[in-house]
């Protein structure tokens, strides 16, 4: 099981990288914003395994606060760019 | 090969396919929207296989229940983002879609 998990981080982490390039390429900055959307879920995905694997259940709580910051990153730049330049 | 294991190692492994899917669709597709859609169904549906996955190996059943409301919180907080970006690229002023 535990290898499994870690092969499965593995993979993971390559489509992370996959997501940079978005980052980097993304026109406009929604499509930035997709690509860090991208390594945040795949982040917890990987994080949720590692829990799992290597025995750490303090994992689980630092994939809850990354999915609370993905979410507040999205509507921080939606919001904060409707009023114009601050 | 236990039954849980080889269950696991399924669900884990297309998991992993569809994030591959949500990555690929995200880079390839042309438009903004439908990246969106890439982005957001793809990759919601690989990690709650992940952790269907995972569910048979949790240490307690509290664990579980934590891992299926980090899903839960990720779905809604996709779909949420997912609307929040498409709604300011369709009535905003159009800096979104170059």
């Amino acid at each position: 099981m535990k290898t499994l998990a870690l092969i499965a981080a593995l993979a993971l982490l390559a489509s992370m990288s996959l997501g940079l390039i978005q980052v980097l390429r993304g026109p406009s900055a929604a499509d930035r914003m997709m690509g860090v959307q991208l390594l945040g879920t795949n982040g917890i995905g990987v994080l949720l395994l590692l829990a799992i694997a290597l025995g750490l259940p303090a994992l689980l709580d630092v994939a809850l606060i990354f999915a609370l910051l993905a979410a507040v990153a999205a509507a921080a730049l939606t919001r904060r760019r409707l009023q114009g330049p601050p | 090969m236990s039954l849980a294991l080889a269950f696991s190692t399924l669900t884990i492994l297309l998991g992993c396919g569809f994030f591959a899917a949500g990555s690929i669709g995200l880079l390839r597709l042309p438009d903004l929207f439908s990246r969106l859609h890439a982005l957001t169904k793809a990759d919601n549906l690989g990690l709650g296989l992940v952790i269907i996955g995972l569910l048979p190996w949790v240490d307690s059943p509290w664990q579980g229940l934590k891992l299926v409301l980090i899903w839960l919180l990720v779905l809604l907080a996709g779909a949420t983002g997912a609307h929040l970006v498409a709604k300011r690229a369709l009535r905003g002023d159009g800096e979104d879609l170059k």
